[in-house]
């Protein structure tokens, strides 16, 4: 569903994704797991038509996604890393343009807004301002908004950061429903290990725009010969921090979940 | 054809809502109409050139329309700021309808701030030659509407951040507005001041706009409507082209 071949992505001088290479399968769940600024979302946008690679070849469902932009475009459904809603407008009406964009015909969009609203918690709130919410109920109104309609291939930038417990355990459920139901495609990013180790089929792990690893939890376990997907991962990808792009805050909350786990 | 609409629609829903800003808005050309209308009336009636109020309504009516329409495209600016242009971006629509329903969105809102700067000046005493003209410069007002929209949206897929903004402002939109004829005529100015006037597409739809509303032409109707006619046509082009090359 996913092929990918010697990709690379430079900006000016740095390189940010370094010839990497994978190949997810249809209705697989695919995680990468990485360090900040290892080149996760820089690769997302080249497989979602937002960035042109600087070389290698990127099939979608067999669509070059930047010379095909329209087909690779209808195949797709993402949830970005950063916030795309529209502020000024309120929770319904995000759904409802999305829906409109993604042409979900009238009688199910109305349907479908409504379940997701509910499901995740936000009905009450649909006639507010998407700008009076909270972090974390503009992040659930994000998702929802994602499965609004039903695409091959869903991507999800980092889906859960900021969520509580509960939304992010109705994300994973919706995920892991569709991908049984409808044979959805799912390629996330993470940097929770046991969501990855929960929801994820394969995981390939990147550290300074290189794939150093692919494999199943068990897989990749066993290589490093330690007993968590997390023992693998810091085996893999040393200690050291390297947030060149996230702001400190971030980057402290991040550190301090690392350890906490150990 | 629902990306357009949609997309439309959202434009004129910001507007309607930020009362605040219409009001806003409409005090600066309401302010250069008052100010320079009563100010340089007594110079202009003494050098024989009639009222200037009369001269200049239609003026300050384009200048309401280039500004409005030229800040709805520079709003892409926020949009990418905030993230929403990227849910634009991947959408199975082709972007020439994101931005086409875009740039009619801010057409249109900048033809009713036109309008209701036209109440203005009919309240401020300003009369047209004939009351029959009055719808018949709505086509200008489109035309300068649609013209300015799309270079807005250009420039708009264009910058990044507020310093280009700024850039933009000072050095091409406001020249565009002082070169117009919207404030002065434009007989027997410099030579060379006469040839960037003549370059200043908005010349031509103030020039539309005066001739209809006064009766007085510096050109003629179907010069005016063929030159905003063909810089429409080319700068939704242009915009089409920058908006579908967008990375972000
Ligand atoms: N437009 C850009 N211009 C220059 N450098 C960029 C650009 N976008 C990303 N980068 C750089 O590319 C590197 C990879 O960034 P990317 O956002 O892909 O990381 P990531 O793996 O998603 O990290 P995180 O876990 O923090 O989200 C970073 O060092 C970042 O600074
Ligand atoms: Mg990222």
């Amino acid at each position: 569903m996913i092929r990918v071949e010697n990709l690379t992505k430079t900006f000016d001088q740095f390189t940010a994704v370094k010839d990497i290479s994978f190949q997810v399968d249809t209705g697989e769940i695919f995680a990468f797991l990485g360090p900040n600024g290892a080149g996760k979302t820089t690769t997302i946008k080249m497989l979602t038509t937002l960035l042109r690679p600087t070389s290698g070849h990127i099939q979608l469902d067999g669509f070059d996604p930047w010379v095909k932009q329209r087909e690779a475009r209808q195949r797709f459904g993402i949830v970005f890393q950063d916030p795309s809603l529209d502020g000024e407008q309120t929770a319904y009406e995000n759904m409802e343009l999305h829906g409109i964009l993604y042409h979900v015909p009238h009688r199910v969009r109305v349907e479908r807004i409504e379940q997701l609203l509910r499901q995740f918690e936000l009905w009450e709130r649909r006639d507010d301002y998407v700008k009076t919410f909270s972090g974390g109920m503009k992040r659930r109104l994000e998702i929802a908004r994602g499965f609004l309609h039903t695409p091959k291939i869903l991507f999800l930038d980092e889906p859960t950061l900021g969520l509580d417990p509960q939304s992010r355990n109705q994300l994973w459920t919706h995920v892991k429903a569709l991908n049984e139901a409808e044979k959805t495609t799912v390629f996330l990013t993470t940097h929770y290990m046991d969501e990855a180790d929960r929801v994820a089929y394969r995981i390939a792990i990147m550290d300074h725009g290189a794939i150093v690893a692919v494999g199943t939890s068990a897989e990749l376990k066993a290589r490093t010969s330690t007993d968590s997907l997390e023992g693998a991962f810091l085996a893999l990808t040393g200690t050291s921090l390297r947030d060149e792009s996230a702001t400190s805050t971030d980057a402290m909350r991040r550190f301090a979940q690392m350890w906490q786990r150990r | 054809m629902g990306a357009i609409y949609i997309m439309w629609l959202r434009e004129l829903k910001r507007y309607v809502r930020s009362r605040a800003q219409i009001i806003v808005s409409l005090g600066q050309p309401a302010l250069y109409l008052l100010a320079l209308g009563y100010g340089f009336g007594p110079v202009f009636a003494k050098a024989g050139a009639g009222s200037y109020l009369q001269f200049m309504a239609p003026g300050v009516m384009g200048m309401t329309v280039l500004f409005t329409s030229v800040f709805s495209g520079m709003a892409m600016l926020w949009d990418r700021q905030f993230g929403f242009l990227r849910e634009t971006l991947v959408a199975p629509v082709p972007r020439l309808h994101i931005v086409l329903g875009r740039t009619l969105g801010g057409a249109t809102v900048a033809i009713i701030q036109g309008i209701l700067i036209l109440i203005v000046c009919l309240i401020a005493g300003f009369r047209p030659h004939l009351w029959g003209a009055v719808p018949a410069s709505f086509i200008f007002l489109v035309m300068i509407a649609i013209v300015f929209a799309a270079m807005g949206a250009s420039i708009g897929s264009v910058i990044q951040d507020m310093q280009g903004f700024q850039f933009l402002m000072n050095f091409l939109v406001m020249p565009i507005f002082f070169l117009s004829g919207a404030l002065y005529p434009l007989k027997n100015l410099p030579r060379v001041l006469g040839w960037i006037t003549h370059a200043d597409p908005l010349t031509y739809g103030i020039d539309g706009l005066r001739g209809i509303l006064i009766g007085s032409w510096q050109f003629s109707f179907t010069l005016d409507v063929a030159i905003l006619i063909a810089l429409a046509a080319a700068l939704l082009c242009v915009s089409a082209w920058l908006f579908s090359r967008i990375q972000l």
